[in-house]
């Protein structure tokens, strides 16, 4: 019971947390409090935190390591970029929103079927596999994409490897990456996605299917005696979290009017990763927090000139060493008691009989 | 952990903030020092005109970004200094050499202020940040985004430097018509969209021209071992190799054909500039080396002696074409400020429109050649040869 309640009290807060931020920025944005800069953050921000929350599922909940987690990004990205292009040169698709979700889903699709493929040999296998594999991925699609054109001619789509003497428009310019996008990603459709993406996550995760992936990650081999499939569960994970990160590529390509793929480097799935890591791993609402944070701190800390970069890594350092410091955490427990206090109080006091209660 | 190691983090973390909380004062204080330095020969008519350079100073293409961001500062304070009708105020965002970082830059130099953009320094970064600008009229002028996608169905936006397909077509020409061997091999960068602007236009004109390309080889960014592809050129019997390509992977290039004895006429673009500043190269390695480029730092004309001095002294380098490329886009945004007549309380969206109109008009002569613009933003100027002796650049024809 206690750890339902617990559960439902920290998937609301989430949601709250995220839906307020989303109000707040809303009602800034309606009366200009919010300055150019921090506008033009907020569909990238919205993006990061479904990578970060996806990669989460991977890596906390499942808790295999997966490096590659920017190519599933790039996938949904240019894919998203391709149908977008295509929908409104070739069918007179002017409609945003209609060609803004169409990218999404059929981004996520495509980084889903790469995420099984992938997922199929590599998640029979134990030990750190999954991380080598998934680095290699992400080199691996950075360098097909690079070779990659693509145009519209008519109404068709032509692929062209290497070539890029190909009729009609330019879609994809091999190296030169995606060129000529129609910026369609709104703030709007960026908190949707947030939305869905913590409604898959956290509802996977307190299912039944959830308990099992947790179950696997905890004691895989107790898990199979009681007859769990290790690899229907862990590719559940690994599929469901490659489709999120395929359609936050695809609103966060569609954001920019020129995507490269070497924007999705091996460097770019580790700064996800260090978001998860930052926020706790295992911890959606962390992460979130985290690639918020970790996203406008660069630019706030804009005003240090040449040591902005130093100053970053200076300020994971102490994140880091506050976090896991006991004297720092005693004073946020206290900091955070009365609000604890708040949802207590709502419930009688309730007798602790079952004494070890799992968190 | 033991107490004691504890004890010792806590210092460090204290030592670090420290170390901030001083890098944050003295950032601060150099930032009070600047408005104090210009504001000193006040006059009514003197006209402030904000221009914000974006440009990676960090990352990698820190080089391109850093030397435009020294050479349009040297200009700025020349003129500053020059005590003319104009004051420039001159800062640097930097972005990395990726598009999101830039985008977060042009706004933020838009909240600072900024009533005109000399950038960005890298094409890819460059794109994005057009076409936010064209959508916000804002004038930009870029001095090293070379690919023709930087200005293509933008108003707004003009190019100091010459475009990739441009850079192919004059090489191939340069090639055919200066008795130079038409045996020609390729290596380039497929990864790369400036290496495989120049390479495709490059065969194109080449073909036309009956130079007969017998190799063709690739690499990738980070390739650190390019023996097949020397390898490549050498058993096809090229007598030149046409390296369109930064000078990184050139300098590697070279040390390995000295390894094969293999000695071609290297002939290189405007991405070669810069390889006698790598540090351990061997300067030898790189005598004879061709390449077409709209600024040599020996030139011997005045601008470019005094310019090459200036930097000298401010940055302890040879300024390479990057940084003249800036030099020359501070002066042509002067030039154009001055022909448009905007004023110190102009917003950037007053100044574009205005702007471009002077642009088409002006004529610069800077240290990279003379320039006139057309409408779509790109220039017109002469490329010259030059080739490198005794470690230095000299000019090929005379």
């Amino acid at each position: 019971m206690k750890a339902k309640k617990k559960k439902l009290i920290y998937n609301s807060v989430t949601f709250g947390l995220v839906i307020a931020a989303f109000l707040i920025c809303q009602l800034l944005l309606s009366t200009g409090g919010m300055s150019r800069s921090f506008r033009g953050q907020l569909i990238p921000i919205c993006c990061w935190i479904v990578m970060a929350v996806s990669l989460n599922l991977v890596v906390g909940i499942s808790g295999e390591l997966s490096l590659g987690h920017a190519g599933f990004m790039s996938i949904g990205a240019f894919t998203g970029i391709i149908v977008s292009g295509w929908m409104q040169r070739a069918f007179q698709m002017e409609d945003p929103v209609l060609r803004l979700v169409l990218a999404m889903v059929i981004g996520a699709v495509l980084a889903g079927i790469a995420g099984a493929l992938i997922g199929i040999p590599v998640l029979r296998l134990k030990g750190d596999y999954l991380a080598i594999v998934t680095l290699a991925f992400g080199e691996i699609i950075r360098n097909l994409i690079d070779c990659l054109y693509v145009s519209v001619d008519g109404q068709s789509l032509r692929f062209g490897f290497l070539n890029n003497k190909l009729p009609g428009d330019l879609l994809m310019n091999g190296p030169n990456g995606a060129v000529s996008v129609q910026t369609i990603a709104t703030f709007t459709a960026g908190f949707v996605l947030v939305i869905i993406a913590l409604i898959i996550v956290l509802n996977l995760t307190n299912s039944r299917s959830g308990r099992a992936i947790q179950a696997i990650r905890d004691a895989r081999i107790a898990a199979e005696s009681v007859g769990i499939n290790v690899t229907k569960y862990r590719m559940m994970a690994f599929v469901t979290s490659a489709m999120l990160a395929g359609a936050a590529g695809a609103l966060y390509g569609l954001n920019f009017s020129t995507l490269v793929a070497a924007k999705f480097r091996f460097d770019q799935s580790i700064n996800v990763l260090v978001f998860v890591v930052l926020g706790g791993i295992g911890n959606t609402m962390g992460s979130m927090i985290a690639a918020t944070a970790l996203t406008i701190l660069p630019e706030t800390l804009r005003d240090f000139g040449q040591y902005r970069m130093l100053a970053y890594a200076v300020v994971l350092i102490l994140v880091m060493l506050a976090t896991n410091n006991p004297l720092a955490r005693a004073f946020f427990g206290r900091i955070f008691a009365p609000v604890k206090a708040l949802f207590r109080r709502k419930k009688p006091a309730e007798p602790d009989l079952k004494g070890g209660d799992a968190k | 952990m033991s107490k004691k190691t504890h004890n010792i983090i806590v210092r460090v973390a204290l030592l670090l903030v420290l170390v901030l909380v001083a890098c944050l004062i003295s950032s601060c204080g150099q930032k009070k020092e600047e408005p104090a330095a210009t504001e000193a020969p006040k006059a009514e008519d003197v006209i402030t005109l904000k221009i914000a350079h974006i440009g990676p100073l960090t990352g990698p293409a820190a080089v391109y970004g850093n030397a435009t961001s020294n050479g349009g500062q040297i200009a700025a304070d020349e003129i500053n200094a020059a005590g003319g009708k104009y004051r420039i105020e001159y800062k640097t965002y930097d972005d990395t050499h990726d598009a999101e970082i830039a985008l977060n830059c042009y706004n933020k130099a838009m909240d600072d202020g900024a009533q005109m953009i000399v950038g960005t320094t890298t094409t890819s970064p460059c794109i994005a940040v057009s076409a936010q600008a064209a959508k916000d009229r804002t004038f930009m002028l870029t001095p090293s985004a070379s690919s023709t996608e930087v200005t293509k169905d933008k108003d707004n936006m003009y190019q100091i430097c010459f475009t990739d397909p441009a850079q192919g077509t004059a090489s191939a020409e340069y090639i055919a018509q200066n008795g130079l061997p038409t045996k020609v091999a390729v290596i380039y960068n497929n990864a790369d969209a400036y290496s495989t602007g120049i390479y495709q236009t490059f065969v194109d004109k080449a073909k036309e021209l009956n130079l007969e390309v017998v190799s063709e080889t690739t690499f990738q960014d980070n390739t650190k071992d390019f023996t097949v592809q020397v390898n490549d050129a050498k058993a096809a019997g090229a007598e030149l190799v046409f390296l369109p390509i930064y000078y990184g992977p050139a300098s590697m290039i070279l040390q390995t054909a000295a390894q094969i004895d293999y000695k071609p006429v290297w002939f290189g673009v405007d991405g070669m500039d810069g390889i006698l500043d790598i540090e351990g190269f061997d300067k030898s390695l790189a005598e004879g080396v061709l390449l077409l480029t709209p600024f040599s730092a020996d030139a011997k004309d005045e601008k470019t002696q005094n310019f090459v001095a200036t930097y000298q002294k401010n940055y302890n380098a040879i300024p390479n074409q990057f940084a003249a490329d800036a030099y020359d886009a501070v002066y042509a945004l002067v030039a154009a400020a001055e022909k448009a007549g905007i004023t110190s309380d102009m917003k950037a969206a007053d100044c574009c429109d205005k702007l471009i109109a002077a642009m088409q008009e002006i004529k610069v002569e800077g240290v990279t050649g003379t320039m006139s613009w057309s409408a779509n933003g790109e220039v017109t100027k002469t490329p010259t040869a030059v080739v490198i002796k005794d470690g230095k650049y000299v000019g090929f024809n005379n």
